[in-house]
């Protein structure tokens, strides 16, 4: 906010007040509108059923576009019901003795209301006024969005933020994108090498902002470019255009990554005595670099992806025998020219391509007397538990396991091996025999397959223990097996480790 | 056929009302046919059951999902149509009566036939949107769903000229075409320091760009509908009322809904749409520059509002 006051105030101070002075006064208006909404939001929970004077509305709503803006992924957006749940802790915490359904209500609310779910266009309007050129005063209406919903690929709706969303958040409004992004990234780099990690992390988290507005703006010229590949000059512009963003990318990631570095010395250095905050600090603006790391190498990939796509289209389109006919270009001559139309006037040409481009309906036509009983046929009730469902009819299949599950319990017990005390088959098959002559079969069986042991599974279910058996070239001696006398053991593993070398590699 | 019966009557006024007010391929052939065949033509007059058939052959075309290659009985009188002259003209004229453009006859098409401005099955608009009647913007972007949807189905002018060609479309990507071009718009608007705010009292004066940017382009409902008002909503409507005309078929649920177009759309938007909501936009004084071959080369002009015109880059200024 500040910065936009600060630059447009010269000339709103000039002592005649002209068309300039009006415009820096019109910016300064509409960026005072979009905060409107969130004071709206504390205005009227008291018009809310019940006793809501207790939760701060605005600073809820704050903590939304935060979120939303920090879940915005480079294909969807947030989702609806995780915002909601990532709001509830602080909802909860701002009046924690009441009930859980409240605090839920009322997150739900503070979304909504930044959605302006009520309204057709699902946006906020606010209206101020300017002197036109000639000194007329008119009145203008602003209208702007801070949360909007897009559709996902899966055919869900998702939640992202909206530019003067994430201006208002960031408290910088009318800068320019990279230039932004540039300024938080050096900033940061002072801010660590003199050691000043709070302030530190506060740029670090503005970098991540700018780095999403960054990637949001190139994924939406991406998508242009892949629908509409005449509209692109594939000569000149996009190569232009790719190769920039590829040389930005680059040097954002060498960027980020000698912050990392710098970052991770000083996490690192820093005497865990002295000040552990500072360490836990580092810990997490290291968290926010690589994922800003993350979000430029997803870029790159898009635009790696733009080359190859275009030349398929290119193929496509260009070399196919031209048509002997030209026809009309919708596009170029309709659907453009129509856009800047005033709505008015844009109307009438859409309603023409309406009225002869639907075609044609065939009208229901019925006679009076059918009307009639149509009129006085009751409604047919509707099911809502829809049809009975018929019992369904269960015929027992014979149980044809080879062992029964008693027999798989001895076996079992009989291969829980105590960790440093591993047995030969023979025995185990002996003591099998004694219990139970079918049992020395079904040990056999898990003792060869233990002698594969499915490591890999184990690791990923983080199993604790786990059979093996190792054939260490002495012959089996038994009347029925023959082969190997393995020596069999359970091998205890590390789970807990296990876990975190998982986690790791996620990351 | 009894569906069609309640017709004869009613469209026996407007119908020769409507014939006269048409271009007359037919001169007097129409009518003359019924009664006394012209004297150029065979002897062979044609009966009351030839203008069944041909009444029968309309009646075909009035279902336009119905494909001649599936019915034995369409295509036969396909080609009735095709190889006898008077035959064709006495459907002609039974179209004609009826208040029907015949696009074109072929086994490709079929009976392809639209209606006339005024005919009982010409589509309204009030009947297509409740809302529309009554707000000027819905009736707006209702309109302007069904152009984009035609001009990404044909995006080229080469694409609308071919014969063979099949457009493919997806209700989110025509949503985010028209939302990129109303984009570029205001990024224009930005760059040259116009405010582009409407003024309170004169809503009709609001750029038509920013009718469409402001409105929603998707919304969570209740039941996990789409939002019918959304901007994804107005095109799903225009997609599911087109395919249910034969104009479009459905081939997939991905990205809002996919469909193709058939060679009846094709036909509509060529000889009907496009040059009607051309004449109009001429009317408007707006002359839309173009020679008609949109290239891959950049536009001589980059001021111009050509496709071509920097779409989409941001970054290059």
């Amino acid at each position: 906010m500040t910065t936009a006051v600060s630059a447009s105030s010269p000339g709103a101070g000039r002592p005649a007040p002209g068309p300039a002075a009006d415009e820096g006064l019109a910016r300064r208006l509409r960026a005072l509108a979009c905060t409107a909404p969130l004071h709206d939001l504390d205005a009227r929970k008291a018009n809310l059923a019940g006793e809501y004077g207790t939760y701060s509305m605005a600073e809820v709503a704050l903590a939304a576009i935060d979120l939303v803006t920090l879940h915005m992924d480079f294909d969807t957006g947030a989702d609806h019901e995780e915002i909601v749940a990532r709001l509830l802790p602080r909802v909860a915490a701002q009046a924690p003795r009441r009930p859980a359904a409240e605090h839920e209500r009322v997150a739900r609310w503070v979304l909504e209301n930044l959605i302006n779910v009520g309204s057709v266009d699902r946006g906020f309007r606010a209206v101020y006024g300017t002197f036109g050129p000639d000194g007329e005063y008119v009145r203008r209406d602003y209208d702007f969005k801070l949360i909007e919903e897009v559709p996902g690929p899966g055919g869900g709706v998702y939640l992202r933020t909206t530019d003067e969303a994430v201006n208002v958040l960031v408290g910088a409004l009318d800068t320019d994108v990279t230039s932004a992004q540039i300024a938080a990234e050096v900033k940061l780099e002072v801010l660590v090498s003199r050691g000043r990690l709070a302030d530190a992390q506060l740029a670090a988290e503005q970098a991540r902002y700018r780095t999403v507005q960054y990637a949001e703006t190139l994924r939406r010229t991406l998508e242009a470019t892949r629908r509409n590949v005449r509209a692109v000059d594939w000569l000149n512009a996009v190569p232009d255009m790719i190769a920039e963003a590829l040389d930005h990318v680059a040097d954002r990631y060498r960027h980020e990554n000698a912050i990392l570095t710098n970052i991770r010395r000083a996490r690192d250095e820093a005497p865990a005595d002295k000040n552990p905050d500072h360490k836990l600090r580092a810990a997490e603006l290291v968290d926010i670099v690589k994922d800003c790391i993350r979000r430029h190498t997803q870029l790159q990939s898009r635009l790696l992806e733009a080359g190859p796509l275009f030349r398929a289209e290119q193929d496509r389109q260009a070399f196919a025998p031209p048509a002997a006919a030209i026809g009309l270009d919708l596009y170029g001559q309709l659907l453009a020219p129509l856009l800047p139309l005033p709505v008015e006037r844009a109307g009438k040409v859409t309603d023409a391509f309406f009225a002869r481009g639907t075609g044609l309906r065939t009208p229901a036509a019925v006679r009076l007397g059918d009307l009639t009983e149509m009129l006085l046929t009751p409604p047919a009730p509707r099911e809502h538990l829809g049809a009975e469902m018929p019992e369904p009819d269960l015929v027992a299949t014979p149980d044809d396991s080879r062992f029964s599950e008693e027999q798989m319990e001895a076996a079992r017990e009989l291969l829980e091996l105590p960790a440093d005390a591993p047995r030969r088959l023979s025995g185990l098959l002996a003591e099998a025999r004694r219990r139970d002559p079918e049992l020395p079969y079904l040990v056999a069986l898990l003792a060869v397959h233990a002698a594969s042991p499915p490591v890999g599974t184990a690791y990923r279910q983080g199993e604790r223990r786990l059979l093996f058996a190792v054939d260490d070239g002495t012959e089996l001696d038994d009347p029925e097996f023959g082969g190997a006398d393995l020596v069999v053991g359970t091998a205890l593993l590390d789970a807990a480790g296990m876990a975190a070398d998982r986690t790791e590699v996620a990351s | 056929m009894n569906e069609y019966g309640p017709y004869g009557g009613h469209s026996g006024h407007s119908g020769h009302a409507g014939y006269d007010e048409q271009d007359r391929p037919d001169g007097p052939g129409g009518p003359g046919t019924e009664t006394a065949p012209e004297s150029a033509q065979r002897p062979a007059a044609l009966a009351p059951p030839d203008a069944a058939d041909a009444a029968r052959l309309v009646s075909f075309g009035l279902q336009p999902k119905l494909l001649p290659a599936r019915d034995a009985e369409y295509a036969q009188l396909l080609r009735r149509y095709r190889e006898e002259p008077a035959f064709a003209r006495l459907a002609d004229a039974v179209a004609t009566g009826l208040g029907l453009v015949v696009l074109e006859v072929s086994p490709r098409a079929g009976m392809a036939v639209t209606a006339a401005e005024d005919s009982v099955f010409a589509v309204r608009m009030g009947d297509y949107a409740r809302r529309a009647t009554s707000d000027s913007t819905d009736r707006f972007l209702h309109g302007l769903a069904h152009l984009a949807v035609a001009a990404l189905s044909f995006p080229r002018p080469e694409d609308l000229a071919d014969d063979g060609y099949v457009g493919r479309i997806s209700v989110n990507g025509v949503d985010a075409f028209v939302r990129q071009a109303c984009r570029r718009l205001e990024e224009r608007a930005e760059k040259e320091g116009e405010n582009t705010d409407p003024a309170s009292d004169a809503p009709g004066l609001e750029a038509a760009w920013r009718v469409y940017t402001r409105r929603s382009a998707t919304g969570a409902t209740k039941d996990s509908r789409r939002l019918a008002g959304s901007t994804t909503g107005i095109v799903a409507k225009a997609a599911a009322f087109l395919a249910d005309s034969g104009f479009l078929q459905r081939t997939g649920d991905d990205a809002g809904g996919t469909y193709r177009t058939t060679a009846r759309y094709q036909l509509q938007v060529r000889d009907m749409a496009g040059s009607a909501a051309m004449t109009e936009l001429l009317e408007l004084g707006v002359v839309p520059v173009g020679d008609g071959s949109a290239t891959l080369l950049p536009p001589p002009d980059p001021d111009a509002l050509e496709p071509a015109a920097d779409a989409g880059l941001p970054f290059h200024s």
